[in-house]
């Protein structure tokens, strides 16, 4: 693996062998000292171009725990403010020595096009609306864990899927790995054509998820929702928000989660966040797990099998 | 490149035989089996110590502890590789502080997985002591390492490859010698 920019393009044996290398570092995890040699030398860059706390602390923690150094670029308040492009600020993070760079941009597209720079591996954190991979797969992971399985599980994913990175990604995912997907929003924050990469296409949440094994469910991001697409907040909370009764027309053994951060009120309500049936923080753990597993396997390129 | 094998050096009643000398020995060190604990490397160390436990068991009467390390992440050739092994699931439900931690593996080589193996277990605690037992050592270390429980000293060339083959993972027991050949 020489880059992780997007679940398309991904095949399901690389997803795989993300997610069982993802086990071992999650018991490295649970540990008292949480550190391993493996990356030693080594340096990771996170370079965000969009607020975020969350997935940069998650990545430098990954980076830490597998003892690679770090360093960060707060891009508002960097040379790009001074007008640098992307690429020439990818060209001399690369120069500064950076084996690894975490890449979160405003622009679809951006991390494909950073890949094209020579000599360092390119980590999408987010791409516009575009992918956000290790969310995907952190996501399978904890889906995985909980459940046992992938292949065969109803995933119903809830709210705004258009402008949704993490929804794109996990449609990807879940779809390779053999989960039936169903979305489910108001008409105006659904793309068209998702019929043809097997979703199934919901308006009514009630009918979305009768019978599924996990809800997902997404924020409504209010920095994307310039354009009203809603017609206020209170009136998607009423239709769409997942509350105590619509997780009892679930599977009784389902589970409920969200990337985060979370409105309660809004998309989810706290009865249903602070219940057991909630694995958002689980999430948030595996979250660190996967991305080590990632920056592991992107350090060392091919990966190869016992010689014996 | 192809591999001839050139000798089968155990057939399984010779595994049998040198583990359960081992685990006498293992015993007898010790002095029977307080605070013993057994970690097998991964992959074929694990299914050693198992047995090791097992036959201890039967001679003290006493359930020793059993972990399995992996220590792919402590090697010292991984940016050298060019690839990334497999990595595994470090499973040691035990504390190793105070333990006397017995590790056990297939082959001694160079000694730098066992290196790799006692940074591992000392960044998880403080064991009493770290031994060493391995079911066959091939000679050629580049570290100041020797066994402490050796089922057979086979010396070789480093042209050839000790294969190690074990029930649990490769469905038959047996040891051979091969050597890599242009043929």
């Amino acid at each position: 693996m020489r880059h992780l920019l997007g679940l398309r393009d991904l095949a399901p044996e690389t997803i795989e062998l993300i997610l069982s290398t993802a086990e071992p570092m999650k018991e490295i995890l649970g540990r008292e000292i949480k550190k391993v040699p493996a990356l030693r030398g080594k340096t990771v860059a996170t370079l965000f171009y969009e607020p975020s706390t969350r997935t940069r602390m998650s990545f430098e923690l990954a980076a830490k725990y597998l003892s690679a150094d770090t360093v960060g670029l707060a891009a508002a308040t960097s040379s790009v403010a001074k007008g640098e492009s992307l690429l020439d600020t990818i060209r001399t993070v690369t120069a500064l020595g950076a084996d690894i760079i975490v890449l979160r941009h405003p622009s679809p597209g951006a991390a494909h096009l950073a890949a094209r720079v020579e000599g360092c591996s390119i980590v999408n954190a987010g791409d516009g609306t575009h992918e956000h991979p290790t969310q995907a797969l952190l996501d399978l992971f904890t889906i995985r864990e909980v459940k046992g399985r992938i292949a065969g599980l109803t995933v119903v994913i809830v709210g705004d899927i258009l402008h949704s990175r993490v929804a794109r990604s996990n449609i990807w995912g879940l779809t390779k790995l053999g989960a039936r997907v169903r979305v489910a929003g108001p008409a105006t924050l659904i793309p068209p054509g998702l019929e043809h990469v097997g979703v199934d296409v919901f308006y009514d949440l009630r009918e979305a998820v009768r019978d599924s094994d996990v809800i997902y469910v997404l924020r409504i991001q209010r920095e994307r929702q310039r354009q009203a697409f809603l017609p206020s907040l209170r009136e998607y909370a009423r239709l769409y928000a997942i509350t105590g009764e619509i997780l009892s027309l679930a599977k009784p053994d389902a589970i409920v989660m969200h990337p985060g951060p979370m409105n309660r009120g809004v998309e989810i309500w706290g009865e249903v966040c602070d219940s057991p049936r909630a694995v958002i923080t689980t999430q948030v753990t595996n979250g660190v797990a996967v991305r080590m597993a990632v920056l592991y396997l992107l350090a060392g390129g091919e990966v190869k099998h016992d010689p014996h | 490149m192809s591999l001839r094998v050139k000798a089968e050096i155990m057939d399984a009643e010779g595994v049998r035989r040198v583990l359960t000398r081992m685990a006498h020995e293992i015993v007898e060190r010790n002095k029977g089996t307080e605070q013993l604990a057994l970690v097998g490397i991964l992959r074929r160390g694990a299914p050693l110590a198992d047995r090791l436990a097992q036959k201890i068991q039967d001679i003290e009467g006493n359930k020793v502890a059993v972990g399995y390390l992996d220590i792919t992440l402590y090697r010292d050739d991984l940016t050298q590789l060019g690839y990334h092994a497999r990595v595994y699931r470090t499973e040691i439900n035990f504390p190793v502080t105070d333990k006397k931690i017995v590790l056990v593996d297939d082959v001694i080589y160079t000694g730098r997985t066992v290196r790799a193996a006692m940074d591992a277990i000392m960044d998880l605690g403080r064991p009493q002591s770290i031994q060493l037992a391995v079911l066959v050592d091939r000679g050629h270390r580049e570290l100041p390492i020797r066994a402490d429980y050796v089922g057979k000293n086979i010396p070789t060339s480093r042209k050839e490859i000790i294969a190690v083959y074990l029930k649990e993972v490769d469905g038959k027991d047996s040891v051979v010698i091969k050597e890599k050949g242009d043929a």
